[in-house]
């Protein structure tokens, strides 16, 4: 990777161009400072950016081209720490320091220097080859501080490059900056601690040997005083006597300052941002009359009675929003569509005709169920991600989490888990403590996807009533209450409490939300489209040729018995697993009818509903648990919900069908 | 009057004074269970002792070295509640009489060997926040590791938990209390010792508070908030 040794400089315009050399450039840095932001200006893909901590959980990476370099980019998850603690968070502390990266970009929100200056001081103890991205300059203006990047640079021994990332602004400059340096190799200089601490790590560096370990040895001294247990383990392995005087070291500055030697660490991590953060910036005192927006806003959005209605007002309002202009752009496209070919499921004839016949069906059942409701709802779900809501809502609703042992933050994959579960499983991992992770996961995948949220819209709602519709909502609502209660009390491990950073609210960005909404929109489209298409082709087929009857049977006293199904349904139950969307199309096929209410009494649709809602999670939602929590989880969730869907599901039929 | 009897008219002159801001004689007599008449008696001795401020016909309120008095008793109180209810088991409904009555003769080593015992509890059984113990020590590490001897020195400022300041009002940190990991964890979040902080807002029902530290917001929970012990100051930027 490194081809610089014959390099005679690093000139910009010279830089020796080897069209095979790639070079790995890390963004690094605090969560929700702007690097997915500034990984898509740099590399003009479309990361999904959001505002409120732990948007990336996993690493994205993509290629910027730049002067004749190929340089992969990869965007790492929002890290305060090496120390750190979430899973997020260690993926990129595995990732740099692991890894080792030709250059880390840190990302640094220009606004909360301090705060994001102490990870910056860790990436010069690892002797990263380092750039400096300064982001969010203007935010930083607005709030009166001022800040000398060539100050900066010189104190760090960096370039600092000033960025609006959000805007491109910087773009160009931290590009070039970003192909010098992977010549350069700019090494950040040795930031000096207190002497108390670096008479120790120089007493400690001095007994190490020479490169044990591939880290510097100022990084293993310190981290060896720090007591980090992975460490020490490594150098006791070969030199013993080294481990014991530094735990020693460790040890004396715990006596001194009555606190556990990687404490006192951070404190004089932080005493450094202080005074460098200290002498590069300058703040314009604000005006009494300049409050802030986002204090302005919080005093509603946060208020103990206006910011629950806000809240009430947001959610309800999103599904209302979901279902009216849902059903309405449903509508003009249904007209439109059947004007051109009639929407018949089922006729037997000739191979093609079938064919035709199940493609068909399969497009015009995508086009008029699925993008009319997810399209307004992705839209509403990234305004509310993007201005700095759902952090708002996770202060709010923080208290009622811990009844089912949760905290604030499992709001979040909650809330996105009404637009896709795969996604709002991954965004679990912004919960620490592993218990809590899986109960948010479990309840996760029981929360009404868009595609669930579809099915009873096009079934219940439509051919029973909307109250049926909102009652089934209500029941899953209700089962989370309860199941998740259940699961914190018989799930081993502890529950520790939130810690959030509120980010300030910023008005969405036009083209970032419609940019998020096209992008989960597509990407719905490309894998719904041609799977509506490819299992209408094969159930119509199937139904043809009657290979449908043994499943059917075999399901007969599940699907019959117990829920008063036709038997036909059976079928259907299989084809949902697949994705949950397909249920609809597969009974619509299955019946002969787009007309459930001829077919199917009212209680058969409730209980048809209520089953797709509730049993197994789609096969994407399986192999998420499974990659998250492994199989034994994985599984037993399935099993649980399904087994669950047939007791409720055979409760409602017996218990609430005579009266209807 | 016994030390016990004074201790027991301080912990309720604190309470009522919480609440309402001054505690009448009607409300202390109350809540020590006793006369009226007696309660004024006994007023007019604290406040000769300048343990209080009393005032004929309005009430009582506590000095400085009377509330610093009343807040001791507190926390021996919580503490031995804790120590009966998770211990020894005792049924919640006698913690408190029983407590009531054993936190007027705990040594300040009992009181220091129990908090040990217990790990530095935040909260009593019944919900209420434990005031931080007057050493002077920066974190519970300095008591809870082993072989180290608690510093025997007292603190000479009174610390408030940080939930415990208003809104708009700046503390700076002088104390967290917990073990190693909660301390690390909001170390490395910036809030460190000497450190100023605001509290911005506090969510109803003992719900999440707002801090603003190091030009960042922190939205962190009641419970591990209450672990964090800062010296206030006086005025409220608002």
């Amino acid at each position: 990777m490194n081809g610089c040794e014959d390099c005679s400089g690093c000139d910009l315009l010279h830089l020796p161009v080897d069209a095979k050399a790639e070079y790995v450039v890390a963004l690094a840095g605090n969560a929700n400072v702007g690097k997915s932001a500034t990984f898509n200006q740099l590399t003009g893909v479309d990361q999904d950016i959001g505002n409120w901590p732990g948007k990336t959980v996993e690493r994205a990476e993509a290629l910027l081209q730049h002067r004749g370099r190929r340089i992969r980019v990869i965007d790492l998850p929002g890290i305060y720490s090496i120390n750190a603690l979430s899973t997020e968070e260690q993926v990129s502390r595995e990732f740099i320091a692991h890894d080792h990266p030709d250059v880390v970009v840190n990302v640094l929100d220009a606004s909360a220097l301090e705060r994001n200056l102490f990870f910056t001081l860790q990436l010069t103890e690892l002797e990263s080859p380092l750039v400096i991205a300064l982001n969010q300059v203007d935010l930083a203006a607005k709030k009166g501080i001022v800040l000398d990047a060539g100050k900066l640079s010189a104190l760090i021994g960096v370039p600092v490059i000033p960025t609006v990332a959000i805007q491109g602004k910087g773009i160009a400059e931290l590009s070039d900056a970003i192909v010098t340096a992977t010549c350069s190799r700019p090494r950040p200089k040795t930031i000096r601690y207190g002497k108390e601490v670096e008479d120790r790590i120089a007493r400690i560096q001095a007994l190490l040997p020479e490169g044990s370990g591939g880290y510097p040895a100022r990084w293993t001294a310190i981290k060896l005083l720090e007591g980090d247990p992975d460490t020490v383990w490594e150098v006791r392995q070969h030199s013993p006597g080294v481990a014991a005087a530094a735990l020693e070291s460790g040890r004396e500055l715990e006596k001194i300052h009555g606190e556990p030697a990687a404490t006192v660490m951070s404190a004089e991590r932080y005493h450094a941002a202080e005074e460098l953060a200290a002498s590069v910036m300058e703040i314009r005192p604000l005006g009494d009359n300049e409050v802030s927006l986002t204090e302005k806003v919080d005093r509603v959005a946060l208020h103990p009675v206006f910011g629950y209605l806000l809240l009430a007002a947001t959610l309800g309002g999103l599904l209302v929003w979901t279902f009216v202009i849902g059903a309405w752009i449903s509508g003009v496209l249904t007209e439109f569509l059947s004007g051109i070919a009639p929407v018949e499921p089922l006729i037997t004839g000739t191979l093609p005709e079938i064919i035709f016949n199940g493609a068909w069906t399969g497009f015009v059942a995508a086009l008029t169920l699925i993008v009319p409701y997810v399209i307004p709802f992705y839209l509403v779900l990234a305004l509310i991600e993007d201005s700095g809501f759902l952090t708002r809502f996770s202060l709010m609703l923080d208290k009622g989490m811990h009844r089912m042992g949760l905290h604030g933050k499992a709001i979040i994959p909650l809330v996105l888990g009404f637009g896709c579960t795969v996604p709002a499983c991954l965004s679990c991992r912004i919960i620490e403590a592993p218990k809590q992770k899986l109960i948010a996961a479990f309840l996760v995948t029981l929360i009404p996807c868009s595609a669930r949220t579809i099915v009873i819209l096009g079934v219940v709602a439509v051919f029973v009533n909307i109250w049926w519709a909102l009652a089934l909502y209500l029941l899953v609502f209700v089962l989370i209450v309860v199941l998740g209660r259940l699961a914190f009390r018989l799930l081993p491990g502890e529950s520790v409490g939130m810690i959030m950073e509120m980010p300030d609210y910023h008005v969405p960005h036009l083209k970032g939300v419609i940019g998020q909404t096209w992008q989960r929109t597509r990407s719905l489209i490309g894998i719904v489209l041609p799977a509506y298409i490819l299992g209408s082709i094969v159930i119509t087929a199937a139904y043809a040729v009657g290979l449908l009857e043994p499943i059917n049977a075999a399901l007969y006293p599940i699907t019959v018995i117990l829920l008063g199904l036709p038997a036909v349904i059976g079928v259907v139950f299989i084809f949902g697993v697949i994705r949950k969307e397909m249920t609809i199309l597969a009974l619509a096929a299955i019946l002969g009818t787009t007309v459930f209410s001829d077919v199917l009494t009212p209680i058969q649709i409730i209980v048809f509903g209520l089953v797709t809602l509730l049993y197994a999670p789609c096969i994407s939602t399986i192999l998420a648990l499974a990659k998250e929590f492994g199989w034994k989880a994985a599984l037993s969730i399935t099993a649980l919900e399904t087994s669950l869907a047939i007791a409720l599901g055979a409760l409602v039929f017996h218990l609430v069908g005579p009266f209807l | 009057m016994a030390s016990e009897q004074l201790e027991e008219y301080l912990e309720s002159i604190l309470d009522i004074e919480e609440k309402h801001g001054i505690a009448r004689t009607s409300a202390i007599a109350k809540c020590v269970k006793v006369a009226p008449a007696s309660v004024t008696e006994a007023l007019q001795v604290l406040s000769d002792k300048g343990f209080v401020k009393y005032e004929p016909y309005k009430g009582a309120t506590l000095t400085e070295q009377g509330r610093e008095m009343a807040r001791k008793v507190k926390r021996r109180h919580r503490l031995l509640e804790v120590f009966l209810t998770d211990v020894l088991h005792i049924t919640r409904d006698n913690v408190h009489d029983e407590a009531c009555k054993m936190e007027h003769s705990l040594s300040d080593e009992t009181e220091c060997a129990l908090c040990k015992l217990l790990k530095a509890p935040a909260r009593c059984p019944h919900g209420s926040l434990i005031e931080a113990c007057d050493r002077k020590v920066e974190s519970c590490s300095a008591c809870l590791d082993a072989g180290q001897a608690p510093p025997a020195s007292a603190r000479n400022e009174p610390l408030l938990p940080v939930t415990s300041l208003a809104p708009g009002q700046k503390g700076t940190i002088a104390f967290i209390r917990g073990d190693n990991g909660v301390v690390q964890r909001l170390t490395d979040l910036g809030l460190t010792l000497k450190t100023e902080v605001q509290l911005v807002r506090k969510a109803p029902l003992l719900g999440p508070v707002e801090i603003a530290v190091r030009k960042t917001k922190l939205a962190i929970d009641h419970a591990i908030a209450d672990h964090i012990f800062v010296t206030p100051s006086g005025e409220k930027s608002r």
